[in-house]
């Protein structure tokens, strides 16, 4: 099975994440994450999606997607083409003995520690899953207290554009 | 003093009339009220139904029977609740439906005040589209989208929650045009599409038309009938697809699938293509997914591009409006070489032909057969689910698209009695039978009594087998005959309770009578009850088992004990 990332415009109506999610739901998608915020145009958000499915399955995921009314246009983000990002915030147990080995992995992975209490520091990494992914691997370890993680956001690169046709 | 501005309601009843709305069909309730004020002396005939399920199926039957958008208006909460299934069923048939649902006031909402539900959200996945209103202004805009969503494209059911502030609140003027970014109308095809199916029909031997609801919806009888002639391909209809090219046609073999002919089935199985236009696959037809027409061609147009691919892999999917492709495809078919096909189809139909016993107790087949001569096949007939239904399906040959209303996708009993009324409103001068079973007619006989406030001559077929004969003919099939669930023991005497309404019923338990009760019922001026006591364990043939190869239908009872089907219902 393969993931996939959709991006979606919608229009920022109240309703509109409900009739999204309800559709995965209803249909037997599985989304991984999803992610939704507002765009430059105040009366349109875009919603990131990854999902897994075969070719099939993808095929009718994103033509469903597109018969909302509220979906203005729905694209299948190419990986080689496309940037995606995700935060995770990663709390993890800290002592004075593993704090500077924690610190050494985070810089190694250009993550940032924004937090640090006497028992504990929080790790905040940016990056594509797979980095993020490598990240949390290497700090489990140390014992992860929490983490949250936010979904990717994702554009293609170059000219191309989701657009309003 | 200034002019007093119109209220939301009053603006909402407005657009209504510049859209051709001639009835609504509802029931009030606290939240609905301004919406009901604003109906008073207003050029809309209001039905009050007595039950809300009952008004979304009228307005159901009135758009099935006269292509218009059917409308229906109902209080919050149980009111609101009380429309799903109504919603549900025009959903999976494609039926335009706006449907407005008056709600509490919207500083109420989320807090669990009376008659407050999150009808928004307990309908999304029954619905076309829905608003929740919260601005008066926004009225104006939201009629004309859903009135446009309702009917365009594949049509479907549009839900309006209006709270009570708002639709009593004054408007000021504003413009009502809409702002629908993401929505479009295919029309035609592109014409590589166009020319690649020329091509594949041109080279096919044995080709069949598959004609769904979407044919009819578009309106393409002519169209299907120059294709079925100029290729002299055999067609073959679903339960929805009936009477789109007369089922007296002698290229048309009926309706398929499960409870279709033989002679249909066996086409399915030998064609060397199949184009489906305006059916969506639906498993009834299909059963075997991986067995299906393996070695044919298949072609699909459909307007709704997610229909594509979604359940058969198709060799050309055409997005496009069915009447429009047809037009474009027909100056470029050249006359098919199936003289042997078509005479192939003609043997499976001498050999295989629909039967029923005649001897012993009265058939339900013989009372839908003499109602189907009587008629001369030119009534509008509205079923209920279940075994009178497939019997239906198989002896009354349609000959218009929309003069067969049943519940195809949904399978929703109940739905026969509240669409024949909806039908016989649209079209008054016609005769409109309701043909239902015991066990449906008894889910929504209730509006019994909005047909005799009507007047209207709607005459109601019970098909008294005092059992929910599908039900039981699956136990009896492949559950050993374990009948579980299934009698209707305490069954009214339903003479009788239509005297209760003050509608004339009539009865037949007797062959010998069928032809002259049903007679004296049809001439009856009013609306009419005929409770036919049908023998009570017929079985519907030809039948192939859920999930089971059309090789495997069964053409009669079968000789050993079957195993569970593995598809659905």
């Amino acid at each position: 099975m393969d993931r996939f990332v959709l991006s979606a415009l919608v229009q920022n109506n109240a309703g509109v994440l409900s009739r999204v999610s309800g559709l995965f739901s209803r249909r037997g998608f599985n989304i991984d994450s999803l992610t939704v915020g507002e765009t430059s145009d105040a009366k349109l958000s875009r919603m990131t999606i990854v999902a897994q499915g075969d070719e099939a399955r993808l095929e009718q995921i994103e033509k469903q997607l597109a018969k909302l009314i509220e979906v203005v246009a729905v694209h299948r983000l190419d990986p080689d083409r496309s940037v995606f990002r995700e935060i995770a915030l990663v709390k993890v147990k800290a002592s004075s003995d593993t704090r500077a080995s924690i610190i050494q992995i985070a810089d190694v992975f250009r993550a940032r520690v924004v937090d640090v209490a006497a028992e504990s520091l929080i790790v905040e990494v940016t990056g594509d899953q797979a980095k993020v992914d490598g990240l949390i691997e290497l700090l489990v370890p140390y014992g992860i207290l929490e983490l949250a993680r936010t979904g990717i956001a994702a554009l293609s690169r170059g000219p191309l554009v989701l657009s309003l046709i | 003093m200034a002019v007093q501005e119109k209220t939301g309601a009053e603006a909402l009843v407005d657009i209504m009339i510049e859209e051709g709305v001639e009835y609504i069909f509802g029931l009030p309730g606290g939240s609905a009220i301004p919406l009901f004020d604003a109906l008073v002396g207003r050029n809309i005939k209001l039905v009050l139904t007595r039950h809300e399920q009952g008004a979304v199926h009228m307005a159901d039957g009135y758009a099935r029977a006269t292509g218009k958008t059917g409308v229906a208006l109902v209080t919050s909460g149980p009111g609101a609740t009380n429309t799903v299934t109504g919603l549900f069923t025009a959903l999976m048939d494609s039926i335009p439906l706006v449907v407005v649902t008056g709600q509490m006031p919207a500083w109420t909402l989320g807090l669990d005040a009376f008659q407050e539900a999150d009808v928004s959200g307990i309908t999304y996945p029954c619905v076309k589209h829905s608003y929740l209103v919260k601005d008066v202004d926004d009225i104006p805009r939201i009629m004309r989208e859903a009135f446009f969503l309702a009917s365009s494209g594949r049509p479907g059911p549009v839900l309006i929650d209006m709270p009570k502030n708002v639709s009593g609140a004054r408007i000021s003027p504003k413009a009502d045009t809409m702002q629908l970014p993401g929505y479009s109308v295919p029309k035609a095809a592109q014409d590589a599409e166009v020319a690649r199916a020329a091509t594949l029909l041109a080279a096919a031997k044995r080709p069949l038309l598959l004609v769904g609801h979407g044919a009819a919806i578009s309106g393409a009888a002519t169209e299907v009938r120059a294709l079925a002639e100029t290729l002299q391909a055999p067609v073959v209809n679903t339960l929805l697809g009936k009477g789109v090219l007369p089922e007296t046609h002698e290229l048309n073999l009926g309706m398929l699938g499960m409870h279709g002919t033989a002679y249909a089935n066996k086409a399915i199985i030998d064609c060397d293509l199949i184009m489906s236009i305006g059916s969506r696959w639906d498993d009834r037809i299909v059963s075997k997914y991986d067995e299906f027409c393996v070695n044919a061609v298949k072609i699909h147009i459909d307007i709704d591009a997610a229909e594509i691919n979604k359940v058969v892999k198709v060799d050309l999917g055409i997005v496009g409006d069915a009447k429009t492709v047809l037009r474009q495809l027909l100056p470029r078919l050249v006359k098919g070489d199936t003289a042997d096909w078509v005479r192939q189809t003609k043997r499976w139909r001498r050999d295989f032909p629909l039967k029923f016993q005649k001897e012993g107790k009265l058939r339900a087949q013989q009372v839908i057969q003499e109602l189907y001569r009587l008629t001369g096949g030119k009534a509008i007939v509205t079923t209920d689910v279940g075994q009178h239904q497939m019997w239906a399906a198989q002896f009354i040959l349609s000959e218009s698209g929309r003069d067969w209303i049943s519940s195809g996708g949904a399978g929703t009993m109940g739905f026969g009695l509240p669409s024949a009324i909806g039908a016989q409103l649209g079209r008054p001068g016609e005769t409109v039978v309701a043909i239902v079973g015991d066990g449906g007619f008894q889910m929504t006989l209730s509006e019994l009594a909005t047909l005799f406030n009507l007047k209207i001559p709607v005459k109601i077929l019970v098909i008294n087998n005092h059992y929910l004969g599908m039900v039981r003919q699956w136990q009896n099939l492949f559950y050993d005959n374990r009948y579980s669930g299934v009698d209707l023991e305490g069954n009214p005497d339903f003479v009788k309770l239509a005297g209760a309404y003050g509608i004339k019923g009539f009865r037949i338990s007797r062959s010998a009578d069928v032809r002259r009760v049903l007679k004296a019922a049809l001439d009856h001026p009013g609306p009419a009850l005929i409770d036919a006591e049908v023998e009570q364990h017929d079985n519907v043939f030809p039948m192939i088992p859920a999930g089971a190869a059309h090789k495997d239908m069964l053409l009669g009872p079968p000789r050993r004990v079957l195993e569970k089907p593995t598809g659905g219902t």
